[in-house]
This record gives C-alpha cells, structure tokens and sequence, in this order.
C-alpha cells in the first residue's frame, strides 16, 4: 500500500487570523510537490502545521497520514512517524554538539517508543554512518563537533537541515525554501543532495519561490497557493511559469483568492 | 504545549541522592554555640593554645558582627545546631579501616567509580572528621602535603599557621567568624616550589547528621612555579529540618604557580550554605575557581580572586542551578591590586519551577593597578514565568587605563528552540534538558570528566519533569 499525507479542507488561525482557509492536498509516497505562490500566501504556514507547530491551531478540517489523523499530535510523535521539515530558519542551540542531537534525534525517529534515558544508537554504528552521509554532502566532518546551528553561514544551516534529513530518512518531507540565501552553486548542490540521499524513496513538499531547486528534484505536480489556499495544479511546467511570469495570471484567474491575500496582508 | 510549573518536583528529583546512613557517633557534641563549647572542641582535637584562643576571639567576632545585608534571608537558630561531630576515633590510613556503613554510603555517592583511578589521591569527609585519606607515595616524596587541615594543625604547624585566617581572617564576615570558631575538617595542601601535580587532587565532602552544620576549613599554598587541580564535590541527604553549611577556602598561588579549585555542590533543599572562598594570587600566576551550585535553600557564595602583583591572572566560572524554594545568590569577585592583571568571569544560572538565582558580581580597580584588563559575561537562563534571574554587578574603579567588560543576558527556553527540536523526534523534556546542557557547556567542558557525568547526570535530574 501506498503511504499518504492527506490534508483535507484545512482551515488555520493564529493567534485568531485566519492564515489558511481550506487547504487541499495529497502527497504519496515517492511524489515530489512544488509549492508557490507570493510572499504571505500561507505556504510556510502550511509547512509548520504539517510539522504540528504549538502555535498554530487548526479550526477545521484535518492531517492524515495513512488515514490516521495527527492534528492533534506534536512535533515529536509527527517527527517518530516519519514527518520532517527542513527549517527555512532553523534555531540556534548553543553548546549542543550537532553529532549528540543528531544521535538523540536519530534514535528517536529509528526507534519511535523510546522512552527518555534508554539507550541511544551504538556510537561506533552513528558516527560511521553520519561520516558516510557527511562525505556525501561533501561536508567536513569537523562539522559534526560545531554546535547546531550556531555561527553556522546560511548555506551551512541549510546543509546541515539537508544533512538532518539524510540521517533520518523521512517518510515525507517539507523543504521549507530550501534554496533562499543560497548562491546558484549552492543550489545545485543541495538539489544534487536532496536527490542522492533518496528523495524519489520519500514524499517531498518543496516550499520555493525559484525552479532552481526542481531541476533535479523534477516535482510531479505543482501546486500554487494564493490567499490560504492552494488555487491551481499542474505540472513542472506551472514552476516554471511562475518563477518567469510571477503571479499576474493567477491573480487575475482567482480574484477571491486576491481579494483574501489583500485582506491577509493589511491584517498582518 | 501546556506546561505544568506548578507540580512539585523537587523531592522526586533528588531521591536518588537522599539516603541516610544510621549515625554512631563516638562523640556527639551538645547543640548550641558558647565559649564553652568552642573551648572543649578544641580540647577534643588537642589543639595548640593559639589555635583555641583564635576560635574563641572568632566567637566574640561573630557574636558582634551583624548579618549580611545582601543575598536572601538567613532563618537559621545558630543555638539549635551541632557544631562539631566526631564519627570514627581515628582518620582511616587504608580502605580496609573505614567503617562498613561509611563504605556503603560513598558506595551510594558512587565514590569507587571516581576512586579506581586516583585511589590514594581520594579523601572524603564524612560528618566533620575526615576519616579516609591516604595520599599517592609519589606526591609524598615530592614533597606535596595532602591531609585534612586538623592533622595539618598537629603535623605542620608552622607551616600552617603562616597562611591559616591571614586571606579571610575571622573579622571579614559573620560567617567566616563563625568556621572560624568551630571548624573541623577541610583539606589541607600545599605543593612545593616546581612540583606540577597532574590529575586532580578531590575531596568529596558530606552532611549525615540532621541539623548539624558543617563548617570545614581549606588551605591551598601554591609554591612559586608549581600546580595543581582540587577537586570538591558534594551530595548532601534530605532533612526536615534546616542545616547550615558555612566553609571557609584559602588559596595562596606564589609568583607563576597556577591553581584550579572546582567544586559542585549539590545540598539538599533545606541547607543553607554560606561559604566564604577568596584566593590571593602573586606575580604571573593563574588562579581558577570553577564553581556548580545546585539545590540548597539559599546559598551565598562568590569566590574571589585578588591579583596581588603584575601579571596575575583570576578567572571564575560560575553557574548555579535554582529549583522551588531554593535561592542561589551566587556570583565572583575580582580584586586587581597590581598593574597589568587579567580576570575573567563566566557565569550561568538557570532557573526553575519557581527558583531564584542572582548573579553578585564585584569587579574592582584599586589606585596604581594600571593596563588591567576584565572581562564579565553573565547568562542566565528562565524556564518558565513563575522563576527569577537577577543580576547585580558591581564596578569600582580607581584607575583611568584599565579595560572593563560587562554582559548580561537573560533568555527564556524558547518556543521555536523546543520545536525544533521536538521536530526531529526528541520529546520535550529531552529538548529542554538539550538546552540547558549546551547553555552550561562551556563550564561543563572545564571539569574533569567523571564530574562532567555527575554534573549532567544531576542536572538530567533536576530537569526530569519539569515540562510537560
């Protein structure tokens, strides 16, 4: 069987705004998804609600994976069943070795029912396979000792979120504009790496504004998204549109979804 | 993400540390202090006159002096205390004549883990005598003197009574007088010229006996040239009843010698511990004070460094952990006396479920201490809204070219930090002891590595159910 996120007539608030406003969508097992859509639109809204952030709250509709529902689970059980999301900013935490939250972290999603304080991953077993997987990503290995995120440039952060990713083989993953800040090399590079790590074995969301990140992760739908909802479908040729024609036509197709986006906008 | 502060976690938390060992004393003093009883605990250790007359001028000292006026409230009955307990007859040469309950009690301190190595190195104290201590042959014949400071006032009494009360003497604080006039035990060391000791000299130390206070006496004297590490470590059981640990520490570090004295505390919820700790350190040498303080009711402690001539270098790094109803008044003091001295403070509190931690803080420049250089950083750390961080820094200077350097920060554990964490699989709790472990890393880093577990170990401990 085929595994699914389903995301069905998803409505969500924060802090009482509506930011979406009944999303639907479905990504299987192996399918790689663009989504677009203007600055505002809802798109990292709907990256961090997959990823179960506390402070969005769903007013409507539901997640399932498997035909399970989770809008009520957190991060970490969404996380144990497979959810990942690279972070367009990820968080500093000082003082913490990239390689002992890669092991909590790898530990945990390998081994779901972990309780705290049992046994983590072998080391000698962790550090082979996270020197393997940093050779890949052509990433130094003193990488692996520098605290998460701290300092880090921002071609590092996104590294080290692709890096995250490779260690704890997702069944679906967000990429959450991956690809912003990075120069055009960089770019490359990480859409190499997304796809030798194995992204074509995963469901990807790609959350961009470029189709630079798609040339080698070609999405098998596109999906734009305009006033919290996703408004128009189509193929690897919608990316490209996009990214050279902007958002004109899709405005002009859809002008409720226009008349929210303003709405949204003089909200914020 | 609801987050329960108002669940009492505190007793879970320490249990593992909370045992008792039935107490059989040989002696047991009566409760209450007077010239007395002073007289008679110095007639019990057979004491030189000089040294019962020094306590019993400290007692007057005390008795005169008012209480401190800074840090928390100090709710202690000094008459309705135990000043001085004697367990065993004689200190313990060898493993084999240490009494079996004392055994089993450092069995439970896991002492043998931290023992395989340094074995003779180890001393420990158990009420207010020492009654183990053997020392490595090799530091003997180096010359290097390792005993409790009571055998130090017998065996080395020159010596001692050189540096003994002359860097804090009995008039510099009510409770400084007060070890002073009924001190017991402690570790007494000195390392000869150019002798570099090179694993950490330790000492764990330990209250048994319900309401009695603890007032051990250290002496350190660094010779020109030489080194060491002391390592201190202390677990205390849980008692009802308040009990007063009030220590008195002298470092003396000689022109280059070079002195690290690390200490992790961790009392139970009702002590209070009041310890006065100050080092004087002469041309080009280094003194470092590595300071853990966690549980207690109040503690107030701010080891000092004084740089007495050029190129003396302090450094201090602090950190203090406060859970309910406990209050870390904690902090360091630099004094430069002398041109062209260095210090640096690194100091780290976090608080919880209630805690309170203050950061105490003295950076002084006195006239003629030209080119001194003196760095301050402060963090602390909140984990939820019904704690308190304060911080209150002190800077007296006399001197136009000097360079001072103050930060303080205070952050709460982030939302976006645990989700992110708990992002990738790692449940709350786990993300927020994460957290507190990397903002205490760099002090972490500097212990030696069975005290670096125990220090993660016990702030595991104390973070076990805090969220959630």
């Amino acid at each position: 069987m085929t595994e699914t996120l389903k995301i069905t007539n998803l409505h969500v608030s924060v802090e009482g705004k509506p930011i979406l406003r009944g999303v639907n969508l479905t990504i299987n097992r192996g399918e790689t998804h663009a989504l677009m859509g203007p600055n505002g639109s809802g798109k990292s809204t709907l990256g961090n609600v997959i990823m179960g952030h506390p402070n969005y709250e769903v007013t409507e509709g539901k997640i399932e994976l498997n035909g399970e529902d989770i809008s009520e689970w957190d991060a970490t059980e969404r996380a144990r069943a497979g959810i990942f999301m690279a972070f367009q900013r990820p968080m500093a935490i000082p003082g913490v070795k990239m390689a002992d939250f890669l092991r909590h972290a790898t530990t945990n999603v390998r081994n779901p029912s972990r309780k705290e304080g049992e046994e983590l991953i072998p080391m000698r077993q962790f550090r082979k396979e996270l020197t393997e997987k940093m050779e890949q990503l052509r990433m130094d290995t003193e990488f692996a000792r520098r605290y998460v995120n701290d300092g880090f440039s921002g071609g590092e952060m996104k590294r080290a979120e692709i890096l995250q990713m490779a260690m704890l083989r997702p069944k679906f993953a967000i990429l959450d504009e991956t690809d912003s800040g990075l120069d055009v090399d960089a770019v490359k590079l990480a859409s190499q790496s997304i796809a030798e790590i194995g992204g074509d074995q995963m469901g990807i969301l790609i959350i961009t504004h470029h189709d630079k990140l798609l040339d080698q992760n070609t999405p098998d739908f596109t999906h734009v998204m305009l006033g919290g909802k996703i408004v128009e479908t189509g193929g690897v040729e919608l990316a490209h549109e996009l990214y050279t024609d902007g958002y004109d036509r899709i405005r002009a197709s859809y002008p409720e979804a226009a008349v929210a986006e303003q709405v949204m906008a003089e909200a914020v | 993400m609801a987050t329960d502060i108002s669940q009492d976690v505190t007793v879970g938390e320490i249990n593992k540390y909370d045992f008792i060992t039935p107490s059989h004393d040989v002696f047991k003093a009566q409760k209450g202090l007077n010239p007395e009883i002073v007289a008679q605990i110095s007639e019990m250790k057979q004491e030189p006159a000089w040294m019962r007359d020094f306590r019993l001028e400290s007692l007057k000292i005390f008795e005169s002096k008012p209480m401190p006026k800074w840090g928390g409230d100090i709710g202690i009955d000094f008459q309705d205390i135990y000043y001085y307990l004697k367990p065993a007859d004689h200190q313990g040469k060898t493993w084999d004549d240490v009494p079996q309950e004392i055994k089993d009690t450092f069995d439970k301190l896991g002492i043998p883990e931290a023992e395989k190595k340094y074995l003779a190195g180890v001393k420990a104290q158990f009420e207010s005598e020492v009654v183990y201590g053997s020392l490595q042959e090799d530091l003997g014949n180096k010359g290097v003197i390792f005993t409790d400071t009571d055998t130090a006032v017998r065996e080395h009494p020159d010596l001692l009574r050189e540096y003994f009360g002359k860097i804090i003497p009995p008039t510099d604080n009510k409770f400084a007088a007060l070890n002073s006039a009924v001190w017991s035990g402690g570790s007494f060391i000195y390392v000869p010229p150019g002798v570099h000791i090179d694993f950490p000299l330790q000492a764990y130390f330990r209250i048994n006996a319900e309401q009695m206070g603890q007032f051990e006496r250290t002496l350190i004297i660094v010779d020109e040239g030489a080194s060491v590490h002391y390592v201190e470590g202390c677990t205390a059981p849980m008692y009802t009843t308040e009990s007063l640990h009030s220590a008195v520490v002298e470092v003396i570090v000689k022109k280059n010698g070079r002195a690290r004295y690390t200490t992790i505390q961790n009392w139970a919820n009702n002590i209070y511990n009041l310890v006065t700790k100050r080092a004087v350190a002469y041309q080009d040498s280094l003194m470092e004070w590595i300071d853990g303080n966690l549980g207690s009711h109040l503690t107030m402690k701010y080891p000092a460094v004084y740089m007495m001539e050029p190129g003396a270098r302090g450094e201090i790094l602090s950190i203090a952990f406060s859970s309910k109803g406990q209050h870390q008044d904690a902090g360091a003091k630099v004094v430069h006396c002398a041109p062209h001295t260095k210090s640096r403070i690194i100091s780290k509190s976090i608080s919880k479920n209630g805690g309170r931690s203050s950061y105490r803080g003295l950076c002084k420049v006195e006239k003629g201490a030209t080119d001194c250089k003196s760095n301050v950083v402060c963090d602390a750390l909140i984990l939820d809204s019904a704690s308190r961080s304060d911080t209150y820094p002190y800077i007296e200077v006399e001197e136009q070219d000097v360079q001072i350097e103050h930060e303080a920060s205070v952050s709460r554990i982030g939302e976006e930090q645990l989700f992110y964490l708990m992002s990738r699989g790692l449940s709350e709790a786990e993300a927020s002891s994460m957290i507190v472990s990397g903002f205490i890393e760099p002090l972490i880093k500097e212990l030696p590595m069975e005290y670096a577990v125990e220090m993660n170990r016990l702030i595991e401990l104390q973070m076990e159910g805090s969220v959630g």
